[in-house]
């Protein structure tokens, strides 16, 4: 007999959870994660859905997904390959084998591989019985079945149950990972607080599986994963794309003005309008216009009536924003373009992630339009950036673009809440009223000063024609255009100014220096530390979430360094951005277009590369 | 409640050139509107002007207000950002038939739909004048433009029809030759709270020189024009001689006294029933059947999209236990490490 529960500690763990559309998964993973956090560990998210919103039942094309890792080391992405697989279905392991660690657990519902489920699936063979999962701990549950005969005396009919087999799963992990099962009894209690019936049936059912995991002895190991000690105070698990709500709102409160939104559903950005749209009670006002162009061109109405405007959307919404931009740009408007990056080109691939704007938001308009480009690096970190990026907007009367992507925004990770009194002012110039207002006269930084409708005395009319200096009325005149240029694109370089330090990890010279922008940072981070550690070499990383103007101590930041090596999501835009910025330095790439993060592997596999070959 | 200064048409003049040329119907409009302002009782600072592109759309420079001259097509998006960020503001839309019937047709019904408290001011002079001479989406079938030298094989659009389809609440129709009737109609449509639509029809002296004449032209108009008034008989003619009867689906034209047609059987206009069958009727009379109506064709009362916005977020802050972001980042699961 095997020796029952051999609990061990394991610093970081990688559990993907998945199934059908309809089998909860979401729900499960969302769950664990949330007994993780309780529990201290730290963590971050990824869901996996499918692009279908009813893709058909058992096929390959339904299965949803979502993948957590937790840790009591400190936790920078959502993992490369788990070490616990959960499969509800024969499609959901078929599509998941490949991202399962060599040794690793899988957890199945062994009612569901049945010849009518790999008929649904399209498969020819039975993985249970092939050999597929030799070298795998498999953990064959018969869910269903269990589910049903657990709640055969309440009266619910078999598709009600069906749908509490997440709850057993639940339960068993909760044995696995050695955790109170009372932290998800709660969690049901009030999920299900409206159908108490429901929350009953859910309990049992996570009871079940809970004492099924007890009394099986498959599960001869079991985890113990110890607090996050780095972390203190008080955290929540949050979205990027609701941390880039809240930091808009945090910014709306902080500057003092009235926050509009305009836009227009698009994958993978809508999240934010609709998390936005939850909070009339904080006087937030947003339209969910007929289009993009709409939606752009309502926040800029907002803008110029005194409102902080903003406008959210992805990729092809972008490319429709653009004339609008422009317009915003010369009118010299405060204006903040979420943009939550997707696989590209046209429609793309709508539900993943690929850093592939960037040269739309850099050069994507007519005339000479450059338009403050910033990005957001971690789930979390979207609040700030957000938060900054209406800062810049606000203070140096300009549109900023602002770049989360889908895996920022539908990811999750610890967010530590920040005191609303310590974060930085935002200060509007506003004219007062009877002010001898000229809409386009400047201060030291070349800003303008904003003048609201309903001020009395500097009523002004502004548009998308080329306007005097100063004064702001409507000119032809060659001089003057070359001034405005000159004097629009130097108001834009003089936000760097504002930037803090470029931060830069690890050797501060030497033979290599890792570059990643935006996203990227938490998984180049973890690469980096690893090669770094078993490496003699001089290492640096520094990640930019400053792209357009970049921080002013880049170049010094590049010369220390003999090979410089630029990672991106993309065929290499941020690298082409470096050689137009700063061509005295050689930029070498390495470049994903799979429309996937990065994992550590691969990168760590570059970098040793790089690093032997010199 | 402050005192308004009591203001007069130079009040709204701005120091800027105006540019159209000599003749163009948009003189008259640009003194209609200025005319109107003194009287809607808003003080000069609570107004703003907002354009997209075309000659029309200059007009926000001309008038000493608050104003935008935007892109094309897009100034009823703008119009409508305006007026959500800031309800309190008498927001006034300039455009053309270019820019609001085909570059900007989508903003054109979606904000008749919502039923925004905007004015909107729709110049037709049934040409693309800025860019000199093409037809437009009100260009009549076969009229011969530079872009259509064997005349127009595209149907035309009708204003009045697309504001009904698009269930607008308010919808007139005026003529640029008659500076007093387009200034009684700007009153009529800064009354009305929603979006007040106002179909001027504008000569457009160098490219389509005329093509409202037979409407407008002072032998013909009393009887090729009825002015409807809320409340009154729609007759029309030189001495109000004819009316205007329904007969069946098909309002038809009478002379009054005529084949048994006596004053009792003439229609009574009104323009503030909630049904708009009627007021399409009207909006579709075309030459040479039947008069062009001119004036209030719909003013129908009901809640208008800033209205409903306030009240929302009134009704949500009074019971919301989120007053700040404070609060709000510090709800639900949070977990203390």
């Amino acid at each position: 007999m095997a020796t029952k529960n051999n609990k061990i500690e394991v610093e970081r763990i990688v559990i993907k959870f998945a199934g059908d559309s309809g089998d909860g998964m979401q729900l499960s993973g969302t769950q664990f994660t949330d007994a993780a956090a309780i529990l201290g560990n730290d963590l971050a998210t990824f869901p996996d859905f499918p692009s279908e919103i009813r893709a058909p039942q058992g096929t390959i094309a339904g299965v949803s997904g979502f993948q957590v890792h937790i840790g009591h080391a400190d936790i920078n992405t959502s993992g490369d390959l788990a070490d616990v697989l959960v499969a509800l279905n024969p499609a959901a392991l078929e599509y998941n084998l490949k991202h399962v660690k060599p040794g690793g657990t899988i957890v199945l519902d062994s009612d569901s591989f049945n010849a009518k489920a790999f008929k649904k699936a399209k498969l020819s063979t039975n993985r249970l019985e092939d050999g597929s999962l030799d070298g795998f701990i498999v953990v064959e549950a018969p869910v269903t079945t269990q589910c049903r005969l657990t709640l055969k005396e309440t009266g619910l009919d078999s598709k009600t149950i069906d749908k509490t087999r997440n709850q057993f799963i639940t339960g068993l992990l909760a044995y696995m990972f050695n955790r109170d099962i009372k932290l998800s009894e709660d969690f049901i209690t009030s999920k299900f607080a409206k159908k108490p019936s429901i929350a009953d049936a859910n309990i049992k059912i996570l009871r079940a599986g809970y004492n099924f995991a007890d009394t099986i002895e498959v599960l001869s190991t079991t985890y113990i994963v110890l607090p996050n000690e780095n972390k203190s105070g008080k955290y929540r698990n949050i979205m990027g794309n609701t941390a880039t709500a809240w930091g808009l709102m945090a910014a709306a409160e902080k500057s003092g003005l009235n926050f509009f939104l305009g836009s227009y559903p698009i994958t993978p950005a809508t999240e934010i309008l609709a998390e936005l749209s939850k909070h009339k009670s904080l006087n937030i006002k947003t339209f969910q216009a007929e289009d993009e162009i709409a939606g752009v061109n309502s926040a800029i109405g907002a803008a110029y009536a005194g409102n902080l405007a903003v406008t959210t959307t992805s990729g092809p919404g972008l490319s429709l924003k653009s004339e609008a931009l422009g317009l915003a740009f010369i009118t010299e408007l405060p204006l903040v373009v979420v943009n939550v990056m997707r696989g590209g080109p046209s429609t793309g691939l709508p539900t993943k992630t690929e850093q592939t704007d960037l040269l739309q938001s850099l050069w994507g308009r007519n005339g000479e339009a450059p338009i403050p480009v910033i990005a957001a690096s971690s789930p979390a970190d979207c609040f700030d950036y957000a938060f900054a990026a209406t800062k810049i907007a606000v203070e140096h009367m300009t549109p900023v673009i602002l770049h989360t992507d889908s895996y920022l925004g539908n990811g999750s990770g610890l967010w530590k809440i920040p005191n609303m009194e310590d974060m930085p002012s935002i200060t509007p110039k506003i004219a007062k009223p009877n002010a001898n207002y000229m809409p386009f006269e400047r201060d030291e930084n070349n800003v303008r000063t904003w003048a609201w409708p309903g001020t009395e005395g500097n009523e002004h009319r502004v548009g998308g024609l080329e306007k005097m200096d100063g004064k702001g009325s409507v000119s032809h005149d060659p001089e003057n255009h070359a001034l405005m240029t000159t004097l629009r694109a130097d108001k834009v370089n003089k936000i760097a100014d504002s930037y803090p330090a470029q931060h830069v990890y690890g050797d501060q010279e030497g033979d290599l220096l890792i570059v990643g922008w935006g996203s990227s940072h938490g998984v180049l981070y973890d690469a980096f530390s690893e090669v770094k550690e078993n490496s003699d070499a001089k290492i640096g990383f520094t990640n930019f979430n400053y792209i357009f103007p970049l921080p002013n101590d880049t170049a010094d930041i590049f010369k220390k360094y003999k090979r410089i090596l630029v990672c991106e999501l993309n065929s290499g835009q941020f690298a082409n951005h470096l050689r137009y910025s700063l061509p005295e330095f050689d930029y070498e790439k390495y470049n994903k277009i799979e429309a996937q993060p990065f994992m550590v592997s691969e990168l760590k596999e570059k970098f040793n590369e790089i690093l032997e070959a010199k | 409640m402050t005192e308004i200064k009591q203001y007069t048409r130079k009040d709204f003049v701005s120091d800027q050139e105006v540019k159209w040329c000599a003749g163009c119907g948009d003189f008259s409009i640009l003194a209609a509107v200025q005319n109107t302002l003194p009287e809607i009782g808003v003080k000069k600072e609570n107004l703003v002007f907002v354009s997209g592109i075309g000659c029309s759309s200059r007009f926000p420079y001309y008038v000493d207000t608050y104003g935008f001259h935007g892109i094309h097509g897009r100034a009823a998006a703008i119009a409508s950002g305006v007026k959500m960020a800031n309800p309190k503001l008498s927001v006034w839309i300039m455009s053309g038939d270019g820019d609001s019937m085909a570059i900007g047709g989508n903003h054109f019904i979606h904000i008749l739909r919502r039923n925004l408290d905007v004015n909107y001011i729709l110049f037709n002079n049934q040409i693309y004048g800025l860019t000199k001479g093409q037809y437009s989406p009100t260009t009549p079938l076969g009229q011969k433009t530079k872009t259509s030298p064997f005349g127009t094989i595209d149907h035309p659009f009708k204003p009045g029809e697309l504001a009904m389809g698009a269930e607008g609440t308010f919808f007139a129709r005026a003529v640029d030759t008659n500076p007093k009737e387009m200034k009684e109609i700007f009153m009529e449509a800064a009354k009305h709270k929603g979006t007040s639509l106002v179909e001027v029809l504008q000569n457009c002296v160098i490219f389509n020189n005329n093509t409202h004449k037979e409407i407008t032209n002072k032998v013909t108009r009393a009887d090729h024009q009825i002015y409807l008034k809320h409340g009154e008989k729609m007759i029309f003619g030189m001495d109000n001689e004819k009316g205007l009867v329904l007969d069946g689906l098909t309002i038809k034209a009478v002379v009054i006294g005529e084949d048994g047609y006596t004053m009792d059987d003439i229609l009574v206009h009104n323009a503030e029933a909630e049904d708009n069958t009627m007021a399409f009727l009207l909006t579709r009379m075309s030459l040479p059947k039947l008069p062009v109506a001119v004036g209030v064709i719909r003013a129908y009362k009901t809640h208008t999209y800033n209205d409903l916005m306030e009240l929302q977020i009134s009704e949500v802050q009074s019971t919301s236990k989120i007053k700040n972001m404070t609060d709000l980042i510090n709800s639900g699961n949070t977990f203390e490490l």
